[in-house]
């Protein structure tokens, strides 16, 4: 087994607020391997971005970052320097942003918008990073890429926009790639060939990508591991068969039940539905942060919550080990 | 079958709608056609799923319906007579619109109880007693708790303003609510809340919906007829069912491959579709959608396609012209 080139223990981000703190994540831990992708999926306001910021060192500097580990092919990047984390970004490790329209510059064309990480860390010539860019271009499945260069974001249509941000995350071929919600904004159509695309050129080069997503039909399709993220914790994770075959925690499974599925959910009877809502993350957190919306809680759920492990790696939290004993 | 025989409660006949574009400062402004000649029929208690990728046309089709544009040709017709332009106020009273985005379709600076109040006090409707009885029925219909009432949007959560847009809608006991893209700006555990609302409101008021949306699967859930568009035009309606289980045309089948279920087993689908939707502009000749077809034959490159019509749908596609014949 190879090490992993992301490993991550104990992650947690405060959000100093006047009077209080925001625990906004709460102790995440996982490890990434090579040519693996780890989907993180979760509802809005879950940690699932800040998460991804925070590997990326891109966090706010008022948001407080703590992690007994946070290792990337044997960086500690708890302890980089901003220039030292400069290296790294854009080179060895790469983000695609969620909205092209808004993460790509107006005022640069794309040929200058690629080029320039290309520029920076490989030190090389213009026309390296040009020839680079053409290539990329190419491989993301952009005709006349030549064209393209001189063009200026407003020219492309979405689809095309996120597709020249993926070929500027992948320009210095990273090891990992970080696609925080990627297709969110783009029509059915396209989000399948980005989809394909992204894992076509995952696997060419053996990059680790994590994908933050809100949508379990992506998950499915593509993660090797899914961690589910509730109110800042990561509730369940595990292989995507593990997953989606035996969910453990109640909200993983309240979840599955709330997508309508073309031949398994019955056209227009109820979906099921989780009651209530979000709790705030302001202050001390005690217990099982889903226990308010549980159908299977009880008083037990107050207390500390230990994590169920199964030898596979399959792991979750939730005082109901026996799974057996959930409403299915 | 019954529908043939009763009046459609909304019909759109052979709607047109041009716009003119210019593409640079002193080119000469070009006609773009963003629907070439709709025609659609909602029977009451229908849910009508409009789906299509973006730029397609749906959301001027709505717009058209609810009388925020003028068509360039055709026809609306509620029971059968023809909405004049000039009298949106008298449509409005049976059509309202829930739109995509909560956060940005409620003013933040009205409390709740003004937001879902406002239509009654622009068609002067009761006095502000009524109206504030009428506001609290409209909060216990879509679910929410009577002290929002006072309260502000920036107080709710995504769910909750939806449900906030939706009591707005109802309140002026509308027979067709148009929705457009309803739930997509919203969680899944959110969604599927508004989609059980939605199904619920349907058979307790007997609202019919006009209901666009990209999310396919949400589609086949809540519509009992689904109509697709591309460039402007129906390529393919049919029962919800009759479409989701033996789709027509090829374009439809492209859709409703691309749907994402979520089963581990499978990888992502390849589409065949090819990057790029055309330019409205300039639009391919002959059949629209050849350029992205995997069944593409010569005449489709020439011929616009023939509407090939069966129980309650119709395709048009060249593929079912010669099974037709016969």
């Amino acid at each position: 087994m190879s090490d992993p080139i992301l490993s991550v223990r104990n992650l947690t981000i405060d959000i100093p607020m006047s009077q209080n703190t925001m625990h906004a994540v709460r102790g995440i831990s996982f490890d990434l391997k090579r040519g693996e992708t780890l989907c993180i999926v979760g509802e809005s306001g879950s940690g699932k971005s800040l998460t991804s910021l925070a590997i990326m060192g891109l966090l706010s500097k008022k948001l407080q970052r703590a992690a007994t580990r946070l290792d990337f092919a044997g960086i500690d990047l708890m302890s980089q320097k901003l220039r030292q984390m400069r290296d790294l970004r854009g080179n060895r490790m790469a983000m695609i942003f969620q909205e092209p329209m808004t993460s790509l510059n107006p005022a640069y064309t794309i040929g200058d918008q690629l080029a320039e990480a290309y520029l920076l860390h490989r030190k090389a010539t213009r026309v390296q990073a040009r020839m680079r860019a053409i290539e990329l271009l190419g491989k993301v499945g952009i005709t006349a890429a030549e064209n393209r260069l001189s063009q200026y974001p407003h020219q492309l249509s979405g689809g095309l926009r996120q597709r020249v941000m993926i070929a500027m995350a992948l320009m210095c071929e990273p090891e990992l790639i970080i696609a925080d919600e990627p297709t969110t904004a783009l029509d059915v159509t396209i989000q399948a060939q980005i989809l394909r695309l992204l894992a076509d050129l995952q696997r060419e080069m053996n990059m680790a990508m994590i994908l933050v997503t809100h949508d379990l039909g992506v998950v499915a399709r593509v993660a090797d591991k899914v961690a589910v993220m509730y109110a800042g914790e990561v509730v369940e994770q595990g292989t995507a068969k593990e997953i989606f075959g035996h969910p453990r925690h109640p909200y993983t499974r309240g979840l599955l039940r709330c997508i309508p599925v073309p031949g398994r959910s019955k056209p227009g009877e109820h979906l099921g539905s989780i009651p209530g809502m979000v709790p705030s993350l302001v202050g001390r957190v005690k217990g099982c942060a889903f226990r308010a919306r549980c159908d299977v809680a009880e008083e037990a759920c107050t207390a500390a919550i230990p994590e169920r492990r199964m030898e596979s790696g399959h792991a979750w939290r939730c005082i109901h080990q026996a799974a057996e004993r959930l409403s299915p | 079958m019954t529908r043939t025989t009763t009046r459609p409660l909304l019909e759109l006949a052979a709607i047109t709608k041009t716009y003119q574009v210019k593409q640079g400062l002193f080119a000469k402004a070009k006609p773009l056609n963003a629907l070439g000649g709709v025609s659609l029929c909602l029977h009451k208690k229908d849910v009508l799923g409009l789906v299509g990728e973006s730029g397609c046309g749906k959301s001027t089709l709505a717009k058209i319906l609810l009388g925020l544009e003028a068509p360039t040709a055709g026809k609306v017709l509620v029971d059968g007579k023809e909405i004049d332009p000039r009298e949106r106020r008298h449509l409005a009273r049976r059509l309202q619109p829930i739109f995509q985005d909560p956060y940005s379709s409620l003013n933040p600076r009205k409390s709740i109880e003004d937001i879902i109040a406002l239509p009654l006090v622009v068609h002067d409707i009761g006095d502000s007693a009524s109206r504030s009885q009428a506001v609290a029925r409209m909060l216990d219909l879509v679910g929410l708790p009577a002290r929002v009432r006072r309260g502000y949007p920036n107080q709710l959560s995504g769910g909750q303003r939806q449900r906030v847009a939706i009591a707005r809608a109802l309140i002026m006991k509308p027979e067709i609510v148009v929705c457009d893209e309803p739930t997509s700006a919203l969680d899944v555990s959110v969604q599927a809340q508004i989609l059980n609302l939605l199904g619920d409101l349907r058979e307790e008021l007997g609202l019919t919906y006009f209901f666009i949306s990209h999310n396919l699967a949400v589609v086949e859930h809540l519509a009992t007829r689904v109509a697709v568009m591309y460039l402007g035009q129906i390529v393919e309606e049919a029962a919800a069912a009759a479409l989701f289980a033996n789709p027509r045309h090829p374009y439809t089948k492209a859709l409703l491959e691309s749907v994402l279920t979520p089963d581990p087993c499978l990888s992502v689908p390849d589409t065949h579709l090819g990057a790029s939707y055309p330019n409205p502009i300039s639009p391919p000749s002959g059949c629209r959608f050849h350029p992205r077809c995997a069944q593409v034959r010569d005449i489709c490159k020439t011929t616009p396609p023939p509407r090939i019509g069966n129980e309650g749908g119709h395709v048009d596609c060249h593929l079912y012209s010669g099974a037709a014949a016969h």
